[in-house]
């Protein structure tokens, strides 16, 4: 009994210079610290993950919020939130390989496993990588699509811009578009989450008559279905919404996904 | 010097801020909006209490080799403790701070105070200390996030104090306060009002320029 405690006494009574001191203080201090900080970040885990989940479920309430007549038909559908299913992007169709609760996709575009490089001419977004499965968001009333979400990320002018992309059932349409996720300049290029650039995006087009991606954010004077005006002063954090959009509806982002859905349905 | 010492003199006597010229960066970045600010003092003020009990409870211990890393593994620790208790009970706040709440970890302030005083001192006066010191940090960053914050929206703690223009009513927002410039400019006005108050303050500057001799 009386063994181990000597050995504590002797270890400290060493001089502090002593080189053993020195490890064995550094070893002790490093020990209880990782301890420290793994316990608290095991146990608090769930609650953070829960706050994680219900801020990305007000995001996509506030959204359909704003769609008129949303809340109506889900209620007549009998749902309280849209569905998510995982799509595989570069074959475009659902998949059930991926469980999508606690997807981040984030995380999987990072992993050469889950992801693919993008060329980087075609890299308009600016994310270097794409994820190969992707969480959308849908409501439907007897087998037919009534609204789908798609979420989108691009590299903005100092920080990743994410977003969710609301489309009508004709899949040109835009119904809503919000901005989950950014760090821009504070009160310049931040200025993508007001209403005031976010109202000018509900029935726009994405795609022309042909089915080819034509949305475009332009400087001063928009005009017609296929324009939507920057906002002055941040350009660069506006442009890169429009990019966003082009990328991900055309062949390396959902364009499959899409192409899929218009011949076959969901 | 009596203990209450310790927490009194570093609100103006010795304020980390204003006097000693540390923590700038965060005060820069969280000051936008009153209720960052609080959260943030909150969170240096804990570590630097927590940090400095425990880096006073082993001082003795402490090779002089390695006291610095120590330190610093014991700061970095708290300060994730700290983040991860954010995120989980405070979690809007905690995305507005973002990064910067990690970033107490490179606060100067944190290991000056560890190094100057905790090192030397029992538990008591130096988890005091610490407080003293965080309060004093806090004080600053509760100024300046009320004129930032107040100048900037016309609001405090994220209620309207006065109708903004874009509301419909006559207050115009100074764009500039949301910026970090501003809170520059403010630390720099609250540095002279300080230093015209207690002239004691006052550095005595570090080289005289002299006349130059023999040109006319």
């Amino acid at each position: 009994m009386t063994e181990p405690q000597n050995f504590w006494r002797r270890f400290l009574a060493r001089p502090n210079d002593d080189r053993g001191k020195a490890i064995g203080i550094a070893v002790i201090v490093a020990f209880v610290c990782a301890v420290v900080v793994s316990t608290t970040s095991v146990l608090l885990k769930p609650r953070q993950d829960a706050h994680l989940e219900a801020e990305r479920a007000a995001r996509m309430a506030a959204m359909l919020d704003t769609l008129p007549g949303m809340r109506d038909l889900m209620q007549e559908v009998g749902v309280t939130a849209l569905e998510t299913r995982m799509v595989n992007l570069s074959t475009g169709r659902f998949t059930d390989d991926v469980d999508p609760a606690g997807y981040d996709a984030t995380e999987a575009a990072a992993d050469p496993e889950t992801s693919i490089e993008i060329p980087s001419d075609a890299d308009i977004a600016g994310i270097r990588r794409r994820e190969t499965y992707a969480p959308v968001h849908l409501l439907e009333r007897d087998g037919e699509l009534m609204l789908l979400v798609l979420p989108m990320r691009a590299t903005g002018y100092q920080s990743t811009i994410h977003v969710m992309l609301a489309l009508e059932p004709d899949l040109r349409t835009v119904a809503a578009l919000s901005i989950t996720d950014h760090g821009e300049t504070p009160g310049i290029g931040s200025r993508i989450t007001d209403p005031a650039f976010i109202d000018r995006w509900p029935g726009k087009q994405v795609a022309d008559d042909t089915g080819a991606i034509v949305i475009e954010v332009v400087r001063g004077t928009a005009s017609g279905p296929y324009e939507v005006d920057a906002i002055s002063g941040a350009t660069r954090s506006s442009n890169a919404i429009g990019s966003m959009l082009s990328f991900w509806l055309g062949d390396l982002g959902y364009g499959p996904f899409l192409d899929r859905l218009e011949q076959e349905g969901l | 010097m009596s203990l209450t010492h310790h927490v009194t003199a570093p609100l103006i006597d010795k304020n980390p801020v204003t006097l000693q010229i540390l923590g700038i960066c965060s005060a820069l970045a969280v000051t936008t909006s009153l209720s960052t600010a609080l959260t943030m003092s909150i969170a240096l003020t804990a570590v630097l209490v927590a940090s400095a009990a425990v880096i006073s409870l082993i001082r003795h211990h402490i090779p002089n080799s390695i006291r610095l890393i120590v330190q610093i593994t014991i700061i970095a620790s708290m300060v994730i403790v700290v983040d991860e208790l954010l995120r989980a009970f405070a979690f809007g706040i905690s995305q507005r701070l973002s990064i910067f709440v990690g970033l107490i970890v490179t606060n100067c302030l944190v290991l000056g105070r560890a190094e100057a005083f905790a090192m030397r001192n029992p538990v008591l006066p130096s988890a005091l200390d610490g407080l003293g010191n965080g309060l004093g940090y806090s004080l600053i960053l509760m100024i300046v996030g009320t004129i930032r914050e107040f100048f900037g929206a016309g609001t405090l703690f994220g209620h309207a104090v006065v109708t903004t223009v874009a509301d419909g009513g006559w207050f115009q927002p100074l764009g500039l306060m949301q910026l970090a410039p501003s809170a520059f400019f403010i630390i720099g006005l609250l540095v002279w009002a300080i230093r015209s108050a207690r002239p004691e303050q006052i550095e005595v500057s570090e080289y005289k320029l002299q006349q130059r001799e023999g040109h006319r």
